[in-house]
């Protein structure tokens, strides 16, 4: 076994733990921090995949800025130390009978199925070559989406501030 | 890089994303239901990658996918702190349970 | 001079009245709304006499013959080309003649209360019912559509029962009111279906068009008598269930039992209405389709002859054991409408044989100013004394000397003593009933004694009787407003028998004499001074006579007291066998199975959507897991299907 295998594992392992962590912790101040690691050692596994762009932007956007985001807002709506309250016991039964049923029916399907890859050369996955085809308007350009995205963003932006701000009469 | 196989990727995204699907059903505070949002779409992106870095080497898609769906939920993360904050600001609580008005 | 234009203000003006007081609401003052009923009847009165005069002596009159005009008219409801419901005004002489009465009577009742019902908080809302019973009563007579005829008969059915009900905080005016409309609204149950096989059979609703079709042969006239049901043609049975309308309305055997009861509402009203106007609305109807009754259908003229005498036989009878003066009065006026039905029942077609109708209207003109009068007086009286039974009342003849006067007046009248206006016309209708139905004619000699006899136990008992209190004061200074319609009516009481009446209403419209036979008329008159002087010597003194009588006549007096149980018999009629054998089993079904049927429809979608609106939580975990829930089934579906 190789040591990129050894350290896929090891990041796996370490991605599952964190996010069972996340889900049971019954701090939300530990529970960021759990989610944390586990997008660190997901960004780990893109890494392993020779996805650097993709790795870097992991960190960036979740880790520097969704993780931030949500312990803002933890410290906006909690007080620190409270514990948040257990699940109900009628929902932790059932949604674990669906999350257990549908894991064991996609793992069934995963390991029943046989992948085949293609024979083609590889492309170079440079951040350059990247950029141009995503900014290409020609065949497999996808500079349409990414406006539509930029839009979304622009979009997001205003909404949050329409949401958030404080009606005056408060 | 090729010695773990595909149906291990496979796997490890699958129990990640029912992780934060049970998550997602049990939590009763909606920043952790957020969290368990953010698990599910990055077992997602780790498919898509996966798929793309295994199956089709030759094509970008899989990584312009990703791409977007970080930016969506970038996005939509930020709208949900912005609704949360205003949730509290109304009921004084973020429990999802109690703030079900929107019913019969 | 117009005098259509009259006519029209003459049914206006009362509505308006009615409109402006009875929606005024508290800005009037009472007085105000008590001169304005007034003086829109005194200038609607003013304009009746100038209609009949224009009728009767410059324009009515083409070549002797006196007939009908139609003043106003237009299309209300089309029903096809040929068949429509027209309203307008019908201007011939026993409208005018109704017109008149009405309008006199009315003007007299309402000054009356303007004494009577002194003091009274809803005055208002009484001259506001007057005015609308005025108005539907000219309706009425001056209907030119018998569908017309029958809006505004309902529209005097509840003015009836307003009035009636007018002291709505006592129970018994309630019960009387309900009684007489439940009563009258059976019977004009009748009237309708007879009102739309008419329709039907004469493709008309207009009265002179269906009495032109229906008394000639022709499609309408066959297509009715071919028919028929139950061994009697169509026609029959329509004018059968025309008259049982009028039967309610005019209180015939068997339906007069509200009118005694509708004694509840104010004297005035019963003066006007359950004496004078109202209930000779079926007199007029009959009258009205007269033509029809005695061309086409005989038979039933006849049935009707034998109901109204036997009607004034029987009520004369009840009348002559009651103690309260208010019922001795109404079961003379059904007594007294008996004549007139049988008067009209008696008469036939044709010259020579239309006597009992012109008798039958004659006695209606003279019988509403001097029953009028008889209630005004009662009620001047029952305003004295405050109460209604006999045995309160004796000695009053020097305390109320007008009403004492004006009392006897209308007694003699209403005897048949000459030359008072009764006598002219029961001379009429007597010698009517001689020479066309010399059975009916027995009978209405007896009950003419009867009604001399209890109308002077009345007077005796209300006005001798008891010696005359000394120190009684003067009841009746100071009321003017209740004394001059009093002496007004007297006049009419004892002159309106000298009016040639023959000369202007008859069937045909020809004049016709009513003879005055002397030695016809001798048995009648002394058969009334002979009631007189038996009641005389019954009730002028105080004395044991009537007991030993009452002890007599045992079990007859009381069954006549009792009323002959006809109330009792409806009432077992309606509560033992009516309420047990069809209400209660049709209740049940409707509560059970009708109304089960259709709750059980809602409660079952109820609780369903009870169960099922619980789904809708507002929980949005339980949303997400019924989502991915169904995704697993989904796939798990797929699968098995596809794999």
């Amino acid at each position: 076994m190789s040591a990129q295998a050894i350290a896929f594992y090891i990041l796996g392992a370490l991605a599952i733990v964190c996010s069972a962590l996340t889900i049971f912790s019954r701090m939300i101040f530990r529970s960021a921090i759990y989610l944390l690691f586990s997008l660190i050692s997901i960004a780990g596994i893109y890494f392993l995949m020779e996805m650097d762009f993709i790795a870097a932007l992991q960190i960036m956007v979740y880790v520097g800025g969704i993780v931030v985001l949500i312990i803002f807002s933890i410290f906006l709506t909690h007080r620190s130390g409270d514990k948040l309250p257990c699940a109900l016991t009628k929902r932790s039964l059932i949604g674990g009978i669906i999350a257990l049923s549908g894991l064991a029916l996609s793992g069934w399907i995963i390991l029943r199925n046989t992948f085949t890859a293609t024979n083609k050369p590889a492309v170079d996955l440079s951040i350059r070559n990247i950029g141009r085809q995503m900014l290409d308007y020609q065949q497999h350009g996808y500079v349409y989406p990414f406006e539509i995205i930029s839009f979304l963003i622009l979009a997001a932006l205003i909404g949050c501030i329409v949401i958030a701000v404080k009606d005056k009469k408060e | 890089m090729e010695q773990v196989p595909l149906a291990h990727m496979l796997i490890l995204s699958t129990i990640l994303f029912f992780i934060g699907i049970y998550g997602f059903f049990t939590r009763r505070n909606m920043i952790t239901m957020l969290m368990s949002t953010e698990l599910i779409l990055n077992s997602v992106n780790i498919n898509f990658v996966a798929f793309n870095r295994y199956l089709y080497p030759h094509q970008l898609e899989g990584i312009f996918f990703t791409l977007f769906i970080i930016a969506v939920a970038a996005s939509e993360v930020s709208l949900a702190v912005a609704i949360i904050i205003n949730i509290y600001r109304k009921f004084k609580t973020i429990d999802i349970e109690e703030t079900d008005t929107m019913k019969y | 001079m117009n005098s259509d234009i009259y006519i029209l203000l003459i049914l206006l003006l009362p509505l308006l009245s009615f409109l402006f007081i009875g929606l005024s609401g508290r800005k009037l003052s009472t007085g105000m709304a008590v001169s304005v009923g007034c003086l829109t009847l005194i200038t609607t009165l003013i304009f009746s006499i100038a209609v009949a005069f224009d009728y009767f002596f410059v324009k009515g009159s083409v070549g002797g013959v006196y007939a009908p005009q139609i003043v106003a008219r237009f299309e209300w409801l089309r029903f096809s080309p040929g068949m429509s419901i027209d309203l307008g005004l019908i201007v011939d002489p026993i409208s005018v003649m109704m017109l008149l009465v009405i309008t006199c009577i009315s003007t007299m009742v309402n000054i009356f209360s303007i004494g009577y019902m002194k003091g009274e908080e809803r005055l208002k809302s009484y001259y506001a019912y007057l005015s609308l019973f005025t108005f539907s009563m000219l309706g009425l007579v001056l209907s030119i559509n018998i569908f017309q005829m029958y809006i505004f008969w309902e529209l005097v059915g509840i003015s009836s029962f307003l009035l009636i009900g007018f002291f709505f905080n006592k129970p018994s005016a309630i019960a009387a009111a309900k009684k007489a409309f439940i009563v009258t609204r059976f019977a004009d149950f009748g009237f309708l279906i007879g009102i739309l096989i008419l329709g039907t059979g004469a493709k008309t609703f207009d009265f002179l068009t269906l009495i032109d079709r229906l008394t000639h042969p022709g499609v309408a006239l066959d297509s009715l008598t071919g028919s028929g049901f139950l061994g009697m043609s169509c026609l029959t049975w329509a004018l059968i269930l025309v008259f049982m309308g009028g039967a309610g309305k005019s209180a015939m055997f068997p339906l007069h039992i509200w009118l005694p009861d509708a004694m509840e509402g104010p004297t005035p009203v019963s003066a006007l209405i359950h004496a004078a106007t109202m209930v000779v609305a079926g007199v007029f109807l009959v009258a009205r389709l007269f033509p029809i009754y005695s061309i086409s259908a005989p038979e039933v003229l006849q049935g009707i002859a034998y109901i109204g005498s036997f009607t004034a036989l029987f009520s004369a009878l009840i009348a002559c054991a009651q103690t309260d003066i208010k019922k001795v009065l109404a079961y003379s006026t059904i007594s007294q409408i008996g004549f007139m039905m049988f008067a009209l029942g008696v008469a036939g077609w044709g010259e020579g044989h239309d006597e009992g109708f012109t008798a039958s209207m004659f006695h209606l003109f003279t019988h509403a100013f001097f029953k009028a009068l008889l209630f005004l007086c009662a009620g001047s009286v029952i305003h004295a004394v405050h109460s209604n039974e006999m045995k309160d009342m004796g000695g009053l003849r020097k305390s109320m000397p007008i009403t004492h006067i004006t009392f006897l007046l209308a007694c003699l009248a209403i005897a048949g003593i000459p030359p008072f206006s009764g006598f002219f016309s029961k001379e009429a209708i007597l010698s009517a009933a001689a020479h066309g139905n010399p059975p009916v004619f027995y009978v209405g000699l007896f009950t003419s004694a009867l009604t001399s006899f209890y109308m002077f136990r009345l007077y005796f008992s209300i006005f001798w009787s008891k010696p005359v209190d000394a120190h009684a004061h003067n009841h009746e200074k100071g009321q003017w407003a209740m004394n001059i319609p009093l002496i007004l009516l007297a006049i009419g009481a004892v002159l309106a028998g000298l009016i040639p009446f023959g000369k202007y209403v008859s069937a045909t419209g020809k004049a016709i004499e009513l003879p005055i036979h002397v030695m016809f008329s001798v048995l009648p008159v002394c058969l009334g001074l002979g009631g007189i002087l038996v009641a005389a010597f019954m009730y002028k003194k105080q004395n044991e006579i009537p007991q030993k009588v009452t002890k007599l006549l045992g079990n007859f007096y009381e069954a006549a007291y009792k009323k002959f149980f006809i109330d009792e018999i409806y009432l077992f009629l309606t509560h033992k066998v009516i309420f047990n054998l069809i209400g209660r089993p049709a209740a049940w079904f409707d509560r059970n199975v009708v109304d089960g049927m259709i709750q059980r429809t809602g409660s079952t979608s109820v609780n369903t959507s009870n169960a099922i609106k619980n789904l809708q939580s507002g929980k949005l975990q339980g949303y997400t897991m019924y989502f991915l829930g169904g995704v697993i089934v989904l796939v798990v579906l797929i699968l098995i299907k596809f794999l």
